[in-house]
C-alpha cells in the first residue's frame, strides 16, 4: 500500500492542497499527518477540516506542538508563533479544537512509529538536528521505521546493528529502499513552511510492500499563501519566510 | 538474524539454488535459475556469522541498494534482493568468463592491447558516473568483459550513490578498500569525488603496462599514506620504450591532487581512443620521480591536499563535457563557420573543463577509389587538419582542450554520429546548410544528426543580414498597424 506522510502543514492551504493533489495522482491510498496542522498560516479551519476528512476515510494523525498549543494553551512559544496561535484559536470551531485536543501523541502500525517530534520523549518536542538526536530516538523505540517532522528539514537517518549512524539529505523523487537490516528514521520536510532553503512544499510517500520511501517536493502558489497571512494581520515575517523557505 | 542455510536445491523467493561457483572472503556465489528468466543468474550471499567483520554486512547492504538502481551494458543486470531478516542475497546476471585478475601472470601487456582495454573500462566508468555512482574499488578483480566487448564493472560493496544514503560514511575509522589502488584523497576520508576512480584506473593502467604496481602492495596505513606526497616512478624509467602519450595519460590519472587528473572518465576514454591527439606535457618526458624538495613540500605543507568541499558527481560531469563541432572547410562556408565559432565560444566560456573536438568529414565517393593526394601532391587529410586548427585558433584554447579529427566517410551524418557515440560526446554543434538547392539534393546532414544523436545537438545558422531583418521588422510593423 502506498502511504503519504504530511507534517507541519501550518495552515497553508495552497501548499497542502498542492501536495494532496500530487499524492492522489501518484496513487497514494492512505494519508498520515504527523502533526502541526495549524499555526503560522492563514487557513487553519480549512486545514483542520481537511485532515479530519482524511482521518474519517481511514487516515491517521498525531499531535504537534502547535496543535497542542491551540488545544491546551500551556505551550511556550516565540512571540510570532504565539500571536498566530491566539488568532488560530479564535478561528476554529469547538469541534475542530476538540479534534486537535484528542490527537494521540504517537501511533504505531506494523513496524512503523508515527510521532511529531521524536520517540524518546514526545511531549518535550525535541528537535532531531543531528545523528545523535536521531540515535536517541531510535534507541527509545522498538519500531524499525520512525516517521516524524517538527524540524522542517527533510533528512533520512539510519542505524546499523552495531549502532553506526548514517545521515542523508534526500534527493526529491529518488526512491530509497529502507533495508530491513537496520533501523531508519525519516524526518519529513514541512508542507506549509519549509526551512531548508527550498520554498517548495515537502512530503513523503512510502510503499509498504517494497519499503521504498520517496521524498517529494511540490511547487505551489507561495504568493497566495503569503497574502493569506498578511490579509489576516498575522506577523509579516511569517509571510516573508515562505518566499525563501527559511 | 536468520542463519544462512543455503544449499543446492533450496528455493528462495522462486530462485532455485544450483552449485556454489565461488567462495570468497566476503560472500559466496551460487548459480541459480528462475522460471521465466533465461539469463544465466548468480546469487551472491554475504558471509554473516558470529565474529565476521561488520563491514561485510554493510558492504552487502550498499550493494543491495545500488545494484537495482543501475542499468546498461556496463553493469550486471539485477534480478532481485533478499534482506537480512530472512536470507540476504542479491541475484544478478552471470557474466561469462573471468575477471581481469586472471590476466596478472601475463603482465606487462602490449601497449596497444592495454590502451584498447583501459579505454573500454574508462567508457564503462563514464557510464557508471553518469548514473551518479562512484565505484571506489576499481581493480582487476572488479572488471569483466562481455563477449560483445563492453567492460562490465562488478562489486559495488564500497560504492556510493548520490541519491542514496552512504551507509559506509561512519562505518570505518580507517580508509576501506584495496590498498594498492586507493586514491590519496580516500586517505583523507573523501568519498564524494568521481576522480578517485580515475586514479584507481591509472594504477591499473600503470600495472598492466609495466608489470609493476606504482605504489607497491603495502597494506599498512603508513605505506598507503606515502602516496599523498610521493609520486610513482615514471613508467619510462621501467620501460625505456614506453610511449610518451601513454605516460602522459597514466601520470595524469595518478596526479595526487584530483584537480590535475582528467575531469571525467569520458575525457580519459577520449584520449585513450585518440592517442595521436594527446597533448604531451612535462609528464610525458619524466624519467625520474619528483625531487625530494617537491615531496617534502607536499608532505609538510598542509595546504597541499586538504579534504575538498563535497564535490557533486553530476555537477562534475556536467561541467566537463566533450563538445564535438562539425566544421565544413570548403570555400563559401566562412559565414557559417564564424557563427559556429561564436556558439562554441559561448559554450566553452561557461565550462572551463570542457574539451572541443573539431570534426570534418572528408567525403569519399561511393564507387570510385579516392586519391588521398590532390593534383598538386598535397595530402588532403593533413590539409583538412590544418584548416580545422586554423578555424579553432581564435578560440585560444589550451592544447589539451582541443583536438582535430578528419573522418573519411561516404555518409557525413553517419560519420559524425559514429564519432559522437565512440567518443562519448556530450554535445554536438553543427551548422545547417543554407543552400536550399544543395540541401534538396543531398538531404540535411544537420537534421539527421539532430534526429539520431543520443546527446544534445545545437544546430547553428548564420545570423540573417541586418538589412533583411530591418525590412522584416518594418513589414511586421505595417502589418500590425
Amino acid at each position: 500500500m502506498l502511504l503519504a506522510f504530511f507534517t507541519d502543514i501550518h495552515a497553508n492551504q495552497q501548499a497542502f492542497s498542492a501536495c494532496l493533489e500530487q499524492a492522489r495522482a501518484r496513487g497514494v491510498e492512505r494519508f498520515i499527518c504527523l502533526g502541526d496542522i495549524v499555526g503560522y498560516g492563514g487557513d487553519p479551519e480549512w486545514s483542520v477540516e481537511t485532515v479530519m476528512d482524511l482521518v474519517a476515510s481511514g487516515g491517521l494523525a498525531v499531535r504537534g506542538n502547535h496543535d497542542n498549543a491551540v488545544a491546551v494553551a500551556s505551550e511556550t512559544m516565540n512571540a510570532e508563533a504565539q500571536a498566530a496561535i491566539e488568532w488560530t484559536r479564535g478561528r476554529l470551531s469547538a469541534a475542530q479544537r476538540r479534534f486537535l485536543a484528542e490527537l494521540p501523541m504517537s501511533l504505531e502500525e506494523d513496524d512503523r512509529l508515527y510521532v511529531h517530534s521524536e520517540a524518546s520523549s514526545p511531549p518535550r518536542w525535541r528537535y532531531i538536528q543531528s545523528s545523535s538526536d536521531a540515535a536517541r530516538s531510535m534507541i527509545a523505540t522498538p519500531a524499525q521505521l520512525t516517521f516524524c517532522g517538527h524540524i522542517h528539514r527533510p533528512t533520512l537517518y539510519s542505524m546499523s546493528v552495531t549502532a553506526k549512524m548514517t545521515s542523508f539529505i534526500p534527493t526529491s523523487n529518488a526512491p530509497i529502499k529502507l533495508l530491513r537490516g537496520r533501523q531508519w528514521l525519516a524526518v519529513v520536510g514541512s508542507v506549509g513552511q519549509p526551512r531548508d532553503g527550498d520554498p517548495a512544499a515537502s512530503y513523503v510517500t512510502f510503499e509498504t510492500k517494497t519499503r521504498e520511501i520517496t521524498y517529494c517536493r511540490v511547487p505551489y502558489d507561495v504568493e497566495a499563501a503569503a497574502l493569506r497571512i498578511r490579509a489576516n494581520g498575522l506577523p509579516p515575517w511569517l509571510a516573508e519566510r515562505l518566499m525563501v523557505g527559511r | 538474524m536468520a542463519k544462512s542455510v543455503l544449499q543446492p536445491g533450496a528455493v528462495i523467493d522462486g530462485f532455485t539454488v544450483g552449485e556454489c561457483v565461488h567462495s570468497g572472503g566476503m560472500a559466496t556465489l551460487w548459480s541459480v535459475t528462475h522460471p521465466g528468466i533465461d539469463t544465466p543468474l548468480l546469487m551472491k550471499v554475504p558471509r554473516v556469522a558470529e565474529g565476521e567483520d561488520a563491514a561485510a554486512i554493510v558492504s552487502f547492504e550498499m550493494e543491495q541498494m545500488i545494484l537495482p538502481k543501475l542499468a546498461g551494458p556496463h553493469v550486471p543486470a539485477s534480478f532481485g534482493t533478499g534482506d537480512f531478516a530472512h536470507q540476504a542475497y542479491v541475484v544478478i546476471e552471470r557474466i561469462p568468463g573471468e575477471t581481469l585478475y586472471q590476466r596478472l601472470p601475463e603482465l606487462p601487456l602490449r601497449y596497444e592491447e592495454a590502451r584498447a582495454m583501459v579505454a573500454k573500462i574508462a567508457a564503462a566508468l563514464a557510464d557508471l558516473h553518469r548514473q551518479n555512482v562512484i565505484h571506489h574499488d576499481i581493480k582487476p578483480s572488479s572488471i569483466m568483459f562481455r563477449p560483445s566487448g563492453e567492460a562490465v564493472l562488478i562489486d559495488y560493496g564500497l560504492s556510493c550513490h548520490k541519491h542514496l544514503p552512504d551507509l559506509l560514511q561512519e562505518e570505518f575509522r580507517l580508509p576501506y578498500g584495496t590498498a594498492p589502488y586507493m586514491a590519496p584523497e580516500r586517505m583523507m576520508g573523501v568519498r564524494s569525488d568521481p576522480r578517485s576512480d580515475l586514479f584507481s584506473l591509472g594504477v591499473l593502467l600503470y600495472f598492466f603496462t609495466t608489470g609493476v604496481r606504482p605504489f607497491g602492495e603495502s597494506e599498512t596505513l603508513r605505506g598507503m599514506r606515502r602516496r599523498l606526497w610521493r609520486d610513482p616512478q615514471p613508467p619510462r624509467k621501467l620501460r625505456p620504450d614506453y610511449p610518451p602519450w601513454l605516460q602522459e595519460i597514466v601520470l595524469r590519472c595518478l596526479e595526487i591532487d584530483p584537480v590535475w587528473r582528467y575531469p571525467t572518465a569520458s575525457q580519459l576514454a577520449f584520449d585513450l581512443g585518440n592517442p595521436d591527439q594527446v597533448k604531451l606535457t612535462g609528464r610525458s618526458e619524466k624519467i625520474r620521480h619528483d625531487p625530494l624538495s617537491t615531496v617534502w613540500r607536499r608532505r609538510f605543507n598542509r595546504g597541499v591536499l586538504q579534504p575538498q568541499a563535497t564535490s557533486d558527481v553530476a555537477l562534475q560531469l556536467a561541467s566537463s563535457p566533450i563538445v564535438a563541432i562539425a566544421i565544413d572547410t570548403s570555400e563559401g562556408a566562412e559565414q557559417l563557420n564564424a557563427a559556429l565559432r561564436v556558439t562554441a565560444e559561448r559554450i566553452l566560456a561557461t565550462l572551463p573543463s570542457a574539451r572541443l573536438a573539431c570534426v570534418n568529414v572528408l567525403k569519399l565517393g561511393r564507387i570510385t577509389i579516392d586519391r588521398m593526394v590532390d593534383e598538386q601532391g598535397n595530402n588532403k587529410h593533413i590539409d583538412r587538419m590544418v584548416r580545422l586548427r586554423h578555424w579553432a585558433s581564435p578560440l585560444k584554447l589550451d592544447a589539451n582542450r582541443l583536438t582535430v579529427h578528419v573522418l573519411e566517410a561516404t555518409d557525413p551524418a553517419a560519420a559524425i554520429l559514429e564519432f559522437a557515440a565512440v567518443n562519448q560526446v556530450d554535445h554536438i554543434i553543427i551548422g545547417a546548410r543554407q543552400d536550399s538547392v544543395l540541401r534538396a539534393l543531398l538531404g540535411s546532414v544537420s537534421a539527421k544528426v539532430a534526429t539520431e544523436a543520443n546527446c544534445t545537438v545545437t544546430v547553428v545558422r548564420p545570423s540573417r543580414l541586418a538589412v533583411s531583418g530591418a525590412v522584416a521588422t518594418e513589414a511586421a510593423r505595417q502589418e500590425a498597424s
